[in-house]
């Protein structure tokens, strides 16, 4: 299960009075899942520990502000990916903004490479190389498709949670988390069949 | 690719997502299922794109924050630690 569901046990009166040991469960339940998202939102361990920082700063400081209608554990992911997407932009102003570009050209990333490398034994799918690739095309995703990819299939939200934290429609998160799995799906593949190939000789 | 059934190659990519994550009525789903059967093509892509998903959610959840930056958090926000 979800470990954010044990956030119901959070009082939220005790938060709203700034009552730190509140906020110190709160931390305690949430910092692991913040600081992930940010390692693959940033994909450094630097960023990802200034977003951890600055999420439960913002937290303390706008508590108030939190209804109580979503779970903390979607308010805090809201003001992370927020933060994340801040430092992404601040990042890439000296450089050209490609993303956008990108998103419309991949409109409809159709499968191109059809191997079925679900074969390869269980070491070969996990081992320290493979891995690395992994991560690698996790970061080859927009930024936009790869926050979807992370609440959706890594974090384990809903799509209306998902929906909420990036404040925008449920269709619109199942058109990001499509073209995010499948762009996944076809890096790597380009690696194992490589893999394959190689093996085989 | 074309086949008897309804559904074609292209359907079955459209609702491919819906389908993975359990999302569609139990109609749809066994026409998908009856296509896959039949089409190689569709197979692989439902099985590598699941085993993509799988790869990706154990590396991504791989990630905990380390004990120092756990530490530094909890001073920079004067929170007590070893609280729960
Ligand atoms: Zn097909």
């Amino acid at each position: 299960m979800n470990k954010a569901d044990e956030n119901s046990k959070i009082d939220l009166e005790a938060l709203r009075r700034k009552d730190k040991h509140a906020f110190a469960q709160l931390v305690n339940q949430n910092s692991d899942n913040i600081y992930r998202l940010g390692m693959k939102m940033l994909g450094n361990p630097q960023d990802a520990e200034d977003i951890l920082q600055e999420t439960f700063i913002k937290a303390f400081d706008n508590i108030d502000r939190f209804e109580g209608r979503s779970k903390v554990s979607t308010w805090l992911y809201r003001i992370a990916v927020n933060e994340a997407l801040m430092l992404l932009r601040k990042r890439k102003d000296n450089l050209t903004e490609i993303d956008a570009e990108l998103e419309t050209k991949n409109g409809d990333l159709l499968p191109r490479q059809i191997v079925d490398w679900c074969c390869l034994p269980e070491k070969e799918l996990v081992s320290n190389e493979s891995r690395k690739r992994i991560n690698a095309a996790i970061q080859t995703l927009s930024d936009a498709n790869r926050a979807a990819f992370l609440l959706r299939d890594v974090e384990g939200l809903s799509t209306k949670e998902t929906a909420d934290v990036l404040d925008i429609s449920e269709s619109a998160v199942k058109v990001r988390l499509m073209r995010a799995r499948l762009q996944l799906r076809e890096e790597l593949t380009n690696f194992f069949a490589d893999k394959m190939v190689r093996e085989s000789l | 690719m074309k086949h008897s059934h309804d559904l074609d190659c292209k359907d079955l990519l459209s609702q491919m997502n819906d389908y993975i994550d359990g999302d569609l009525d139990e109609t749809l789903c066994s026409e998908i299922e009856a296509h896959i059967k039949t089409c190689q093509h569709c197979q692989i892509i439902v099985d590598t794109l699941k085993k993509t998903i799988t790869l990706c959610r154990e590396e991504g959840r791989e990630v905990n924050l380390p004990p120092d930056a756990r530490q530094r958090l909890f001073e920079k926000l004067n929170l007590p630690e070893n609280d729960d």
